[in-house]
């Protein structure tokens, strides 16, 4: 299965990228409704397996050694296809 | 006195912490990442600075998990010494041999300069030769300083005297303008419980010859081996 995994800075963790991302936006391109910009990473990828349980226990492994660093980030994923 | 540098595929300081070993009398083997065993006679492991594997996913992951780290994590638990300069704190904190993390440069800018450090602890065996409350300068080159830790990490660290040093002023006071990345409490190294992993974002290596501006970090070295 195809996988889709992101990655977030935790709630509270200082992300300096999405703060000038946020402030391109507003003061250059004028969009002043926008806030709360947060910027992540995007990992896709297949694996050899069908079993949702199976692929979470995976994620969960992958995402623990090595995508992840859980003292500043969060992620989630989902079967793209 | 026996020394170890690891390079990985991106480490460009490995030969300046090998040329801060020799000045100081140390027996000095180059380790590349895909060593599998690691003799026990070593004195210390430097985990040296660089862009390791381009620094891709997050500042030192990928090399956290090479090879050569299972080895590393192994002598650190039987008491070797272990240094972790710049990149080489990122992979310790990466590692798990030290707490906290380090984010990306709060002004977001890739710094590189001499900056003043406090010499928070000098009880250690890194830090013997310093003393307590010492100011000294020593370069940083770094895009991810940024040291951050939850507020339990932070407050044992102060507790257990695990911070080694500190962003301060030319008076040596901690201030928010000494603290050029935005660290918390303007920590620039910290020790393990055991206090025999350091792991700093400053460059010591880089200061050793007063001919290229300092030799304050020659005292580390002289610590470790003197």
């Amino acid at each position: 299965m195809k996988i889709r995994i992101l990655v977030s800075l935790k709630k509270g963790v200082l992300d300096i990228q999405g703060k000038a991302i946020e402030a391109s936006l507003q003061k250059n391109l004028g969009f002043t409704q926008i806030s709360q910009v947060r910027q992540g990473k995007v990992v896709e990828l297949e694996i050899a397996e069908t079993d949702s349980e199976k692929i979470k226990k995976i994620v969960d492994e992958i995402c623990d050694k090595l995508l992840v660093n859980k003292i500043i980030e969060d992620y989630s994923h989902e079967v793209i296809s | 006195m026996k020394a170890g540098v690891i390079t990985f595929p991106g480490s460009n300081c490995d030969r300046d912490a090998v040329v801060a070993l020799q000045k100081v009398g140390a027996k000095v083997q180059k380790i590349w990442h895909q060593e599998t065993k690691l003799d026990d006679n070593f004195d210390l492991i430097i985990v040296p600075g660089g862009f390791s594997y381009g620094d891709y996913l997050r500042s030192g992951a990928m090399a956290s998990i090479s090879p050569v780290m299972r080895e590393v994590k192994n002598l650190a638990k039987k008491g070797v010494r272990v240094l972790g300069i710049c990149n080489g704190f990122q992979i310790l904190t990466e590692a798990g041999l030290l707490p906290g993390a380090l984010l990306r440069n709060k002004k977001m800018k890739f710094i590189c300069r001499t900056i003043n450090l406090r010499v928070e602890n000098s009880a250690s065996d890194f830090t013997a030769k310093y003393k307590k409350n010492q100011i000294i300068r020593i370069p940083i080159a770094h895009m991810d300083g940024n040291y951050f830790a939850d507020s339990d990490v932070i407050k044992k660290l102060e507790d257990s005297q695990n911070v080694a040093f500190r962003y301060v002023d030319n008076r040596g006071n901690v201030s928010d303008e000494s603290n050029v990345n935005g660290s918390m409490l303007n920590i620039a190294g910290i020790f393990n419980d055991a206090k025999n992993v350091l792991g700093m974002m400053p460059h010591p290596e880089r200061a050793i010859d007063e001919d290229t501006g300092s030799k304050d970090g020659l005292l580390m070295f002289e610590s470790l081996f003197g």
